[in-house]
Formats: structure tokens, sequence, C-alpha cells
């Protein structure tokens, strides 16, 4: 693996650089929360926050999307929407970054979904190792501390500097054509493995009370636990707990009419299994009626259904959901340690 | 990311024209449809299509004709809210919006040469008619054919002129049952799970196509059971909200399942132990 590294004197010039070529977005500190957006100068983009309240999912499946344009006279006609605008994602954290490596294999398996895809394309994905552990995370345990793809460019921060990974080539020539990187000697090299592992130590402070590839299998055997009932008992099923997930992307779809009645769109937007009506249809059946068959899918879904199709649980232990859940009943660590104690 | 670029949306219909409309009941109506661009819909018996409207929405529909008669297909279509709403008040002519045919089909192939037991609850008689119809336009490729058929009251029975030709035919066995008798009724009276102790079949030989309401399912299955059919030789078609029709949204899904891919029609022993399925 070929590192370079660059100063962070020249961060700025790295970042205004992209700014003169590309869109950017980034995250930005507001009211002391973290939210990716647009970055119109060096100074407003921040890399030492630990977690931003969305995912950046936001990028790829957009809360609300057109799917096509229609209009209904003269004739009937339909025009898809499809934006693929290049632009540069700068400071995903590897877990979220994990998350987007899921969503990836999710929206291209079966009948690939070019909406998605093409946004991902046109994205070039800037990671940036964690400086800090938001509160309610455990990524280093959910296997999510680093990533091996899905990057451009991955930085770490080194006190004085930044080691930069290359993860493609378009990752390379964006770096060589907007900074001005020098090869990583071998003890700098050397720092980052210190400096990741230093944070992994912290974030592991949190994690599953047993190794977590039991997971599966715990929930193989607790279906039909009142456990469920017991802990969704405080659930607003507000579906907050989706909203913020980068592994949640279940949509809805409707059409938007002009008020001319010709003219319209269909849009799709973000869903929340947690929500009511999630699974109910027309002839007033609701597939998951009771709240603790909605609050129950969730953690299925995540640690079972999903792990059946990705081989891998689908949660990469940002801990959006435990800190955003207003009765603090969505975290996935407190759930399964009590879940795997209620077994015994 | 190397997976092949589709630049064609999955989301976007083609164009269909409505050429005959039917009332088949007071709130069911029956579209016969042509695709605009003049090809065949190209389905499989208890497939469905995701029917749309523009400005109004889409739905999931069973494709109700056989394939065999191809270049137009039918829908039925139960009046119950938005899409099915304006569905119903178009008119000759008028064009809609198609996607699909989606899903997995009935064992067409795999049950020829042998006998079916087709178990009919309500509008699920109408994915079952198209396997139904096949199964009728070829009649020497399958064995013993017995159609159970059961409505809630004579009101609700679909296809009625249908009906009555599979009750004349010297070659098949129709029964029927409604659950509440009503004006002029003067057939069987009971669940549809009564009329199984009026058949016999050859249980190894026999496929079970069953189709209805979610509650129906339980009770069909002990039956055929009983009877001694091979739980592998029982097909059910599941219904479950959807919003995507190509495994996407997540509405539709039961465990690792997606019911728009995956299903509607499962093989008995490929669900039998999956939570929330039954
Ligand atoms: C595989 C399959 C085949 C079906 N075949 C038929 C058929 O042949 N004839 C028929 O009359 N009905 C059929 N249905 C049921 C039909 O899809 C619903 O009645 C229809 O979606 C109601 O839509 P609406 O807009 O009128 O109702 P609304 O209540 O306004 O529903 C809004 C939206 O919710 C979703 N939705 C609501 N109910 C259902 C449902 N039962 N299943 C899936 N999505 C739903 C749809 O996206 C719908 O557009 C089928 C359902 C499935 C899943
Ligand atoms: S678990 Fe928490 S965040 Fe999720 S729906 Fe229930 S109350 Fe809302
Ligand atoms: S389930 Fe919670 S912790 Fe896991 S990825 Fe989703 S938001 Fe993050
Ligand atoms: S209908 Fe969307 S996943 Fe099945």
């Amino acid at each position: 693996m070929k590192l370079r590294l660059i100063e962070k004197s020249d961060l700025d010039l790295f970042v205004q650089n992209l700014i003169n070529d590309y869109q950017v977005d980034g995250v930005k500190r507001k009211e002391g929360s973290f939210l990716y957006g647009s970055i119109k100068s060096p100074e407003e983009l921040c890399l030492d926050f630990d977690c931003t309240v969305i995912p950046p999912k936001k990028y790829f499946l957009p809360p609300e999307e057109t799917l096509f344009q229609f209009t209904s006279s003269p004739a009937l006609q339909v025009t898809p929407v499809m934006e693929s605008n290049p632009f540069i994602l700068f400071g995903v954290h590897p877990y979220d970054i994990k998350a987007i490596n899921q969503m990836d294999r999710i929206f291209a398996r079966g009948v690939p979904d070019p909406h998605y895809l093409k946004r991902r394309e046109a994205a070039l994905i800037i990671g940036v190792d964690p400086t800090k552990v938001a509160p309610r995370s455990f990524w280093a345990d959910m296997g999510a501390a680093t990533v091996s793809e899905g990057f451009d460019l991955m930085l770490t921060d080194i006190g004085e500097s930044f080691i930069v990974e290359i993860g493609s080539n378009k990752g390379r020539s964006l770096l060589e054509q907007h900074a001005k990187p020098r090869p990583a000697t071998r003890n700098e090299a050397r720092e980052r493995v210190g400096i990741r592992s230093r944070i992994s130590h912290i974030c592991k402070k949190r994690g599953f009370a047993f190794p977590k590839r039991e997971i599966p299998t715990l929930l193989e055997h607790s279906w039909k636990k009142f456990f469920w009932e017991e802990q969704a008992s405080k659930c607003l099923s507000c579906g907050t707990c989706n909203l913020v997930c980068p592994t949640c992307y279940c949509f809805d779809v409707q059409d938007n009419i002009d008020l001319d009645l010709v003219h319209g769109e269909r849009v799709r937007r973000w869903d929340g299994c947690l929500l009511h009506d999630f699974a109910k249809v027309a002839t007033g059946e609701n597939f998951r009626e009771t709240r603790a068959s909605r609050y129950r899918h969730r953690f299925y879904r995540k640690g079972l259904y999903l792990f059946r199709l990705l081989d891998d649980m689908a949660c990469v232990g940002c801990g959006r959901c435990a800190s955003a859940c207003l009765p603090d009943i969505a975290d996935p660590v407190n759930l399964f340690n009590k879940l795997r104690e209620d077994e015994k | 990311m190397n997976q092949p670029m589709l630049e064609d949306s999955p989301y976007l219909p083609k164009w269909a024209e409505i050429t005959r409309i039917e009332q088949l009941t007071e709130s069911e109506k029956l579209f016969e449809m042509r695709l605009v661009s003049g090809e065949p819909l190209g389905h499989t018996s208890g497939q469905f299509v995701e029917l749309s409207v523009m400005g109004i929405g889409e739905a999931p529909i069973s494709i109700s004709s056989a394939p065999t008669e191809n270049d137009v297909f039918e829908l039925a279509i139960r009046k119950v809210g938005n899409l099915t709403t304006a569905i119903h008040s178009s008119v000759t002519g008028d064009r809609v919006g198609i996607r699909g045919p989606f899903g997995t089909h009935f064992p067409v192939e795999e049950a020829k040469g042998k006998d079916l037991l087709f178990v009919a609850g309500g509008i699920g008689l109408i994915p079952l008619r198209s396997f139904i119809r096949f199964v009728l336009d070829h009649r020497d490729e399958y064995g013993e054919v017995m159609i159970l058929f059961g409505a809630r009251n004579p009101s609700e029975r679909l296809f009625l002129h249908e009906l009555e030709q599979w009750e004349k035919r010297e070659d098949i066995i129709y029964l029927d049952s409604v659950d509440k008798s009503g004006p002029g009724w003067k057939g069987n009276v009971g669940v549809i799970t009564t009329l199984f102790s009026k058949i016999h079949v050859d249980s190894s030989r026999t496929y079970c196509i069953v189709v209805g309401p979610p509650v129906m399912y339980r009770f069909v299955i002990l039956e055929a059971k009983a009877k001694g059919i091979p739980d592998r030789q029982i097909f059910l078609s599941l219904e479950r909200k959807m919003k995507c029709g190509i495994g996407k949204c997540g509405h539709c899904q039961i465990n690792h399942l997606y019911v728009c891919q995956d299903g509607p029609v499962f093989r008995y022993t490929d669900i039998f132990d999956l939570e929330e399925a039954l």
C-alpha cells in the first residue's frame, strides 16, 4: 500500500483547489452538532467531528427524489430524472463508508437501481479516520474501524500532517492535481497504525458482552420472546431510528401533481419500518400491526435478514439511533446485550 | 463499483391502452389491455404488474389472463383505495402505466402430467384464473383438475360466466361455496375448507395451488396435508404491501425474502417455518 502525506498547512489549499473544480460537500459544525452540507470555503470544513446527525446516505438516496416527471396532456409522456453531477464528499468516517458499501450492494443486486447507482458513481469519497468517538458509537466492535474499499482517498490526522491512502485511480489523480503530496515514510505509516488502534481502543469501551458473530444465531432463537413487547413498550413509533441509520434505505413512492393537473412527478421518500402503516395494505390488514412486531423487525433486519443477504450485519455501530431515540430504546448494544442476558 | 450501468429506470412504466372493461361485481372490474408498443406482456401465470395512473400512483395487480392470450392481457381490480378507485373511473381507450411482469410464477411446467387442485378464496381467484385458463387451454398436458372456490357471499363471486362453464365441463371438477348465503343462492354454504370432504385426490401426484386472504392459508394447508398432499407440492401466493416491485423499497419483506421478487408465489416448504409468512 502506497501512502502519501500532506502537511496540515497545505490542507486548506487542497480543499480550495477542489472547491474551484468541483461541488464539494463535507461536515460542518452547527450549534454543537455536525451536519453534511455544501462547503464553500476551506474554513467551513470540519474533519475532527465525532459523528454527524444524518449519515451521508442522503447524497445517494435523498430524503425525497424525483424518479420521473410526467405530462398527461396532450399526450402522456414521461421523462426519467437521473442526477449524476460529479461531486466530492469530503470527510466520511470508515463506518459510514462501510454502510455505503453495503447499500451499493443492495441497490446493485437483482434489478439494479440506476437512480442510486448513478449518484454513487458520480461521487468521489474522501474518507477520514475519526479523531473523536461519539458517546454512543461502537463501530470498533462492529468491525467498522477501518475499511479497505469504498473510498477514493482516506485521510488520517497524525498531528502536523495527514496520511493519505489512495483508494482508486480517480483518487490518485485528484490528489496529484489538487495537492502537493509526498510519499509517507515508514515511520509515518506506523504512526497511522498507532493512531488507529488508539481510537479503536477508546471506541471499544462500548460493545457487546459476547462475540457479535453470535447475534444472528441469538436472533434465530428469540422470536417469540415476551422480551420484545417489554422493550417496545416505550416505543413512540416515530421512525427516527430508521431516519438516522446509514443502513436503512426503505422508501415510499408517491405522485405529486401540479395544480394544472397536467404536469407532475413520481417521487420516492425515505420511509421507516417502525412507522405504523409501513406494512399496512388497502384492505386494512397490517402485516406488522403491533409496536413490538415493528420494533423487533428492525433488529431482525439488521442482525439476521440482511445478514443472510450480505453475510454481514447491517449495523455499522455509528450509534446514531441510540443518540436520537427519545425513550432511548433503539441502541443495538443495549438491546443485544439484554437479549443475550435474557437467554440465560 | 463495476456493475453494469443501466440507463433505463426500472421505475419507468410502459404504456398500455384499455381495450375493454367489464363490471364483474359491485366492487370489481375487469380491464383488458394491450401494450401500446404492440409487444406481448410476456408473463407466466402467477406474476403481477405494477399498474399506474399518472398523478395517482401505482399498485401491484395480478395478471388474470393466461399467457396464451398474448397480445392482450387482463387485470381484475377491486376498488379499495386511491389507485384502484382511479382505475375504476377510467374508460376504454384510456392509457395506463405498466411495469413488469414481476415475481415468481405458479409451477406451470413442474405440474405437467400431474393432478391439480386449485383453491381460491375471494379475489384470490384473480391470479389463479390465469393458471386455470392456461391449464384448460392445454387440458391434455395435465391430469385431474379440481377447482375449489369460496366467496364470502354470492354477490362477491367473480367471473360468473366462467364459473358456470367450469361447472359444466366434464373433464374437471368444480365446487364452490359461500360463507353466508344470499338471495337466490342454492349452492353450498360454509367456509372453503368444507369442500375438501367432497373431493378425492391421488395425493402423491397432486399439486395444490392456494390463493386467498391471509387468514385462509393456515386452514387450507391443514386440509391439503390431511389429504396427504406432500408439502413440496403445495404452492401459495402471498400478498404484502409493495412500493417498488424490484426488491428495494423493503415494504414486502418477510424475513430475508422480498415478496415482490422471491414471491408472490412460494412453495410451501420454502416458507412454512418463516416467521411472519403465514
Ligand atoms: C402481488 C399482488 C397482487 C395483487 N393482485 C391484485 C389483483 O389482481 N386485483 C386487486 O384488486 N388487487 C390486487 N392486489 C391488491 C392491490 O395491490 C391493492 O388493493 C392496491 O395496492 C390498493 O391500492 P390503492 O391505491 O387503491 O389503495 P391505497 O390504500 O390508496 O394504497 C396506497 C398504496 O399502498 C400500497 N398498497 C395498498 N394496499 C396494498 C396491497 N394490498 N398490496 C400491495 N400494496 C398495497 C400500494 O402501493 C398503493 O398504491 C394485489 C396485491 C399484491 C401484493
Ligand atoms: S425505537 Fe425509538 S427512535 Fe425508533 S421508532 Fe421507537 S421511539 Fe422512535
Ligand atoms: S442500527 Fe443504529 S448504530 Fe447501527 S448503523 Fe443503524 S443507526 Fe448506526
Ligand atoms: S415491493 Fe419494494 S421490495 Fe418488494
